[in-house]
């Protein structure tokens, strides 16, 4: 098995890990958390997919990796937005459950 | 392969610990460790660029960003304990997350022989970007819509969690004052590693042309440089409603979109560049998209507005 099968299946677990957090977590933070977890399980399947196209002298394929850049960005904008709904959340209400009838 | 092993474990470990751990505080430190691991796991996968940008921006500003959320909503992890779902639905989540594992697992182990790759391509038309760092080609040049929106939609977010304030607060300061007291060790740390490490966010921002780095890894340390000065009171945050920092804000998707206006006219097409001033064209961008990054990032982690201007 290659080096990069190995960080494949590494993130095929993280996926299923952060999966199972975002469902069962009742507190919206760590269901945030959780999500920001399978970000980085997803991120690095696409990074064994750059790896493996290592050629051309490059150790991997650059497309994939300012992709994954790109991504990590983009990842870090939805997260912060999250928060800040969750704070407002929890200032108009004093609590921060997503029950209904709560 | 040892070593991977071990970093493979580690990294499964602490993600099982923020996923697990009781208390949130707790999990969003597991998860900076995770972010940081993950770093060095994209140094393994030959990604240094990645390894850069996951160290400063997927473990340092969003778990600065997390940490602060989780201290803020401390008092509500206790009563969401009772909402915690059945014993069923927990197994049920457990069978669900092993089969989408597996399936996952089974792909990494199916992938197709030889790896399809456009790394030849990108070496091949390099040289016209007159770039030495394919990653910064490829985010400048091939797919320079990418960053285009990518940096738009930056802005679009801070648009989104400024008009979360109430309409009492709009335009005022974003998040609690902090008070500069020039004897705390915060506020010494504060003085003697923002200039640093300005110069090390300007550092990296101007070596990614050729080696690991970009505008998007400098950008970040230079925010994490502005949280570090609010932080410590050594600078107030900025009214969201000032001019200036408006513009600043603007100031890059506008000169990246100008210049990709420009190239209709210069080579043909949107965002193509003529080959003889590419790299020119190319630094032009950066410069003023570094500035507004680099803003927008700080002001996500300052959060929405929570005083006013009037006193």
């Amino acid at each position: 098995m290659s080096d990069a099968t190995l960080y494949g299946l590494c993130g095929a677990v993280l996926v299923g890990l952060g999966l199972f957090g975002l469902i069962v977590h009742p507190q919206p933070l760590r269901k945030i958390l959780a999500f920001n977890l399978i970000g980085g399980g997803v991120f690095l399947l696409f990074g064994v997919v750059a790896r493996r196209g290592a050629a051309a002298g490059l150790g991997g394929d650059p497309v994939p990796q300012a992709l994954i850049i790109t991504g990590l960005v983009v990842a870090f904008a939805a997260t912060a937005l999250a928060v800040a709904l969750l704070l407002r959340l929890f200032q108009e209400t004093g609590r921060t459950t997503l029950r209904l009838d709560g | 392969m040892a070593f991977d092993i071990g970093l493979v474990t580690l990294v499964l470990g602490v993600a099982a610990w923020t996923i697990g751990a009781r208390e949130t505080f707790a999990a969003v430190v597991g998860f900076v460790a995770y972010g940081l691991l993950l770093a060095l796991v994209w140094v393994r996968l030959a990604a240094p660029d990645v390894a850069m940008t996951e160290a400063a921006l997927g473990s340092g500003l969003t778990g600065g960003l997390l940490l602060g959320a989780s201290t803020r909503l401390a008092r509500t992890d206790g009563p969401a304990a009772i909402e915690k779902p059945s014993a069923i639905i927990r197994l049920a989540a457990a069978v669900l997350c092993t089969l989408v594992s597996a399936g996952l697992a089974a792909l990494v182990l199916l992938m197709p022989e030889p790896a399809p790759t456009l790394a030849p391509q990108v070496a091949a038309n390099m040289a016209a970007t007159g770039l030495g760092n394919p990653v910064t080609a490829v985010l400048m040049a091939y797919r320079a819509i990418d960053t285009l929106l990518e940096v738009v939609v930056l802005l679009l977010a801070l648009a989104g969690m400024w008009s979360l304030a109430p309409d009492r607060l709009w335009g005022g300061f974003p998040g609690p004052r902090h008070q500069d007291d020039p004897d705390s060790v915060l506020s010494f740390i504060g003085q003697l590693l923002v200039p640093v490490g300005i110069l090390v966010g300007i550092h990296i921002f101007w070596v990614g042309s050729v080696a690991p780095g970009g505008e998007f890894q400098g950008a970040t340390i230079l925010a994490a440089m502005g949280i570090l000065a609010m932080m410590a009171g050594l600078v107030g945050a900025p009214a969201v409603s000032g001019r200036w920092l408006r513009l600043v804000l603007v100031v890059g998707p506008a000169v990246f979109f100008t210049i990709g206006l420009a190239g209709f006219a210069m080579a043909g097409g949107f965002l193509a560049y003529p080959e003889a001033h590419a790299k020119m064209l190319i630094l032009m961008i950066e410069i003023p998209v570094t500035l507004s990054i680099a803003a927008t990032l700080a002001l996500l982690v300052a959060g929405p507005p929570e005083r006013t201007t009037q006193r």
